[in-house]
């Protein structure tokens, strides 16, 4: 059965729609990512499910439980905000126990359960302090403190790595990955990072303009996007595109065939559209001996990969190869790529074909 | 300090500063003038003052002048000074202004943190109180005074003062409350606080530096109010201001202008003293918008 449905939510503010209908089913246990560009409605759908903002149409459910009508505190969630919204005049412990002490919780329970969740995040010795003197880091794991001591039928993040430098944030998104592990308390996370999207989700739901693109596991999106957005918005570097045409059973790209495998060749036969966008991950990319000729025009080397921008005529390419690798600016290349590993859009809809 | 280290800066142009300092001083001087004289004059005696030298320091100071402005000049017919009336401004003011912010506060809490259709419409309608003339609503508010039966009494005027003063306040607290991070409130929706929960245990401690503010805002008005004090009293009833008033106008043979001078101070004291407490809050609380967190 699932923990959180959403049905057909819509939502408008005057003639602008936020929500186009969504509709999402979380598994008990589940992480989902909501992860999109800004003002792709992430966030005011989060707000919906947290009972901070109204729906203008559908229902959401927890549980069994219609819980559209219902105010924040009878839903039985918990939320991780941006900001953390610690409250700045009680300490660590009381900001901890204040949704308990709300649920008139006997006092020793709550010390107990305060107890408790600081051993889990390591901040039993702050306690006693101000949020205001804590570090970035350590407000996070108090705001996460708070949500857990409730024990909540839902967790709500709300792009809570997005004020932490970029080494903690990978540390606390570790930690969260943990935490879900341990608990696996159902959550429903935001973000815009697609990095923290793949690594955290057991499902992720892209969504743009107020709409899920597709909704998959990370490995799912990353190796069938449903549109050409979802195949740019997950990678990086991002995904190439060459604009084709059909040249007979194949397709060309300014006069340069391109490799297709049959299951291409059989999707292609069932497709009206004349020009299509031809995409490539550019890890799935090699330099070789033949190919699409181009120009090495740009070398950046990271550690581990080297990422190359090559010049074609068909278009500028960027390619991820080994770090070790000898090239130089100005080097005639050639390219070479598995056809397996190619995606097929539409170049009208944008949608995937095959 | 070693010698390769150059010298501070504030050292290197010294007449630029002595300038600054200079006009700064003739300024605090110019300022502080009345206030010296008020004060002298208040220790000097009738004597003293009859010799004309008013910005000499007392020859024998005295505080003969302050027992008699304090309980036994006369304020026309009656003789037992300032006393009464301060006793009347003071049963008076603590109730207004202490109601007058609390009530300033929590409707300033509903209008940024707990919007409804027409908040908006209410909030510039209540904006309209605070640019109202006072003179407007003496009629109606002695009408209004007549109805509740608290006419001519310390009751009425706090009435009065408590709901000429909600305009301000709310105002005041209304902008504060706006820079209280929204996520906050909602936090403490999602965990099972209520609407007076939130604002006992999450906005008022928050809400200090405006506190300050209003208070000194609200405490200086309505010890210095005059005309609702005037108006909307009776015999009994008075509050200082009209009390300083009556007895300046008193006539007798001489003007006593050091008995004049300690009752003004004794007047203006209370709001200088609650300045002086809590004056750097009042900077920190006009301030506040500007440095959030």
């Amino acid at each position: 059965m699932a923990a959180l449905t959403l049905s057909q939510i819509h939502k408008r503010f005057g003639a602008t729609e936020i929500l186009r209908g969504i509709d999402i089913s979380v598994e008990a246990g589940e992480f989902l990512i909501l992860v999109g560009p800004s003002g792709c409605g992430k966030s005011t759908l989060l707000s919906m499910i947290a009972g901070l903002d109204q729906t203008t149409s559908g229902r959401i459910h927890i549980g069994e439980r219609d819980v559209t009508d219902l105010p924040s505190k009878d839903r039985d969630i918990a939320m991780v905000f941006q900001s953390y919204a610690l409250y700045p005049n009680m300490t660590v412990g009381q900001n901890i126990a204040f949704g308990l002490e709300m649920r008139k919780v006997p006092k020793a329970e709550r010390l107990a359960t305060v107890e408790r969740v600081a051993r889990m995040l390591q901040i039993s010795h702050l306690l006693t302090r101000k949020p205001g003197q804590l570090s970035g880091g350590q407000r996070q794991r108090v705001a996460m403190g708070r949500a857990l001591a409730r024990e909540p039928k839902l967790f709500l993040f709300d792009e809570p790595l997005s004020n932490l430098d970029a080494k903690l944030r990978v540390e606390m998104r570790a930690e969260i990955k943990l935490l879900h592990q341990r608990t696996r308390t159902t959550t429903v996370y935001v973000t815009h990072d697609q990095v923290e999207a793949m690594t955290l989700a057991d499902r992720i739901a892209v969504m743009k303009e107020g709409r899920v693109l597709q909704l998959g596991t990370p490995q799912e999106i990353y190796a069938r996007p449903a549109t050409r957005f979802v195949a740019e918005f997950i990678g990086s570097p991002t995904m190439n595109f060459l604009s084709v045409q059909r040249s007979g059973q194949g397709l060309s790209a300014q006069g340069f065939e391109l490799p297709l495998t049959e299951a291409w060749t059989a999707a292609l036969r069932n497709c009206p559209a004349a020009t299509l966008l031809y995409g490539l991950r550019p890890e799935h990319v090699r330099l070789a001996a033949e190919g699409l000729p181009g120009n090495l025009s740009m070398i950046e080397p990271t550690g581990p990969d080297t990422y190359l921008t090559v010049q074609t005529a068909q278009g500028k390419i960027i390619i991820r190869s080994p770090g070790d690798l000898q090239a130089r600016v100005g080097d005639a290349v050639h390219l070479q790529w598995d056809p397996q590993s190619a995606h097929l859009f539409g170049e009208d809809d944008q949608l995937r074909i095959g | 300090m070693s010698r390769n280290t150059p010298p501070p800066r504030r050292l290197s142009r010294p007449w630029h500063r002595y300038l600054l300092l200079a006009a700064l001083l003739l300024f605090a001087a110019f300022y502080l003038l009345p206030l010296y004289v008020m004060l002298s004059t208040s220790f000097k005696s009738m004597e003293e003052l009859r010799q004309g030298t008013i910005l000499s320091w007392p020859d024998k100071p005295g505080l003969a002048a302050w027992a008699k402005a304090w309980s036994s000049a006369c304020t026309g017919t009656d003789c037992s000074g300032l006393q009464p009336f301060f006793i009347n401004s003071a049963l008076m003011v603590v109730p207004a202004v202490a109601c007058s912010t609390l009530l300033g506060a929590l409707n300033g809490y509903v209008l940024s943190k707990w919007r409804f259709r027409g908040s908006e419409l209410a909030f510039a309608l209540m904006l309209f109180g605070v640019f109202m003339p006072m003179q407007v609503v003496l009629l109606p508010m002695s009408q209004v005074l007549g109805w509740l039966g608290i006419a001519s009494s310390i009751w009425g005027l706090i009435f009065v003062h408590v709901v000429a003063g909600i305009p301000s306040t709310t105002l005041f607290f209304r902008n504060y409350y706006l820079g209280l991070p929204e996520e906050l409130i909602q936090a403490a929706k999602l965990d099972g606080a209520s609407f007076w929960q939130i604002f006992r245990r999450i906005v008022l401690p928050l809400s200090t530096p405006i506190l300050v503010v209003t208070l000194i805002w609200q405490f200086t008005n309505i010890w210095n109010d005059f005309l609702y004090g005037v108006v909307f009293t009776g015999a009994d009833s008075k509050p200082i201001t009209v009390g300083l008033n009556n007895l300046a106008n008193t006539s007798s043979s001489v003007k006593e202008y050091n008995v004049d001078m300690a009752a003004a101070m004794i007047a203006g004291l209370p709001t200088l003293l609650v300045y002086v407490l809590a004056g750097r809050y009042f900077v920190r609380g006009l301030t506040a918008g500007a440095v959030k967190g």
